[in-house]
């Protein structure tokens, strides 16, 4: 597992946070599932471990507003850091260059 | 996409033409009138395949998708849209003809 | 409906050549155009005006908006810092309108190296700086930027040595990214008119550095 340095924000979202259930600093692993339909969980990231950098707000499910089902529940945000060489191996330019990308919770599982 | 194709970067730029602002504009005001929402926009897009981006430009396939996202939030139904294209091709062989 | 009444031979408000435009012959999209424009405004959901009033607010928009953002977090740190933990806020700040932009600004320093993608799509900062360039949108910037972004990078023109971290951002969600770029240091006492002039579009994308004058 290869990890990246974080360090979180001092300061809070501009944005309602809701009720996140991870934080900045936490290691966490992007779920695999392979469900058709509005998925903004890139491929390349599944099953992927990083580190929340920091909570990004609560927003609607896109998952649902896809489908213009726009009265659901709002889900905690998180932009989630990544190394290189986690996410492309040996093959990767530099391995502790990192890619940050926003993960809705219930992709993200504590590791 | 992330990882995939590995192809030159074209950086070629262009200005947008008119019927392109067009698209942009009525994906907006239709957005904002609740018919669908941006992630609407982009199931649409992706629904349409990988075919699509080969064969379509970005603005063909917002278009395509703004349309079928007004459809399904039923603005309007697929036989006026028939008839209105129609209308709109008997006006003459240009976009600026056509536009009215 | 309004027309477009610009000259084909000269340069659009962007710099850029215009497309080729009233006189191409009809297209099945731009039929498509036309008619779903005309059936929104026939049923009450829109109206030419709206229409144009949206284009007219996206051709106001241009990199220049984000330069001055930059120019100004360059010479005064407290709205820096403010920028940094609310870009939406610190944009208005300066009386520009996100809409429903919400702005994450990230800085290069002299350790990091910030590059904006979206993967997915093609998010962007529409409203701060305008619209994308193709390349954002394209296959290849898209699946490259993320695999191996040096390379894409000195394809750009930018060379990173390793003691430089490149931190690639992919704007999945809700948020959208601005690079602030590193102030160089011979802009020492430059005003934040001049700042801005050397604040380019791709710089706060983060495939270039500021031009040199």
């Amino acid at each position: 597992m290869s990890l990246p340095a974080v360090t979180p924000p001092d300061f809070p979202p501009p944005y309602p946070q809701g009720k996140p259930n991870l934080s900045p600093g936490q290691v966490v692993r992007v779920r695999s599932g392979a469900a058709p339909g509005h998925i903004r969980t890139p491929w390349y990231l599944r099953g992927k471990t990083g580190v929340i950098e920091r909570i990004c707000g609560a927003f609607g499910n896109p998952e649902e507003l896809a489908y213009n089902r726009i009265d659901g529940p709002e889900v905690p945000l998180y932009r989630v850091r990544f190394t290189m060489r986690e996410v492309w191996g040996d093959t990767t330019e530099r391995a502790q260059d990192t890619i940050d990308a926003e993960i809705f919770e219930h992709w993200l599982e504590a590791v | 996409m992330g990882g995939k194709d590995a192809g030159d970067i074209d950086r070629d730029e262009h200005d947008h033409a008119i019927w392109e602002k067009r698209v942009d504009a009525l994906r907006q005001v239709a957005s904002d009138a609740g018919y669908f929402t941006v992630d609407g926009l982009r199931r649409a897009l992706e629904d349409m395949g990988e075919e699509a981006f080969e064969t379509m430009t970005y603005y063909e396939r917002w278009m395509l998708a703004t349309c079928q996202n007004l459809m399904a939030g039923g603005a309007f139904t697929t036989e006026e849209l028939n008839a209105k294209m129609e209308e709109v091709k008997a006006r003459g062989a240009t976009y600026g003809d056509a536009q009215g | 409906m309004p027309h477009d009444h610009h000259d084909h031979d000269h340069m659009s408000p962007s710099g850029h050549p215009y497309r080729a435009d009233n006189d191409v012959p009809l297209s099945y999209w731009q039929t498509m155009e036309i008619a779903v424009r005309e059936l929104l405004v026939e049923k009450g959901i829109t109206t030419p005006v709206a229409v144009q009033a949206e284009i007219d607010a996206m051709d106001a928009r241009s990199p220049a908006d984000g330069a001055q953002v930059v120019a100004r977090a360059w010479t005064d740190p407290d709205y820096k810092g403010r920028l940094l933990a609310d870009g939406t806020g610190a944009m208005e700040e300066m009386g520009f309108k996100p809409d429903a932009l919400k702005l994450v600004v990230v800085e290069n320093t002299d350790t990091v190296h910030n590059m904006i993608v979206c993967t997915l799509c093609s998010c962007y900062p529409r409203t701060l700086l305008g619209l994308p360039p193709d390349w954002y949108k394209s296959r290849a910037y898209r699946s490259r930027a993320v695999r191996e972004p040096r390379k894409v990078l000195s394809e750009f023109g930018v060379d990173l040595p390793d003691s430089v971290q490149v931190r690639v951002h992919d704007s999945t969600a809700d948020m959208r990214y601005l690079v602030l770029p590193r102030r160089p240091d011979w802009t020492e006492g430059w005003s934040t008119d001049k700042l801005a002039q050397i604040v380019s579009r791709d710089s706060m994308i983060g495939v270039a550095l500021p031009s040199t004058p």
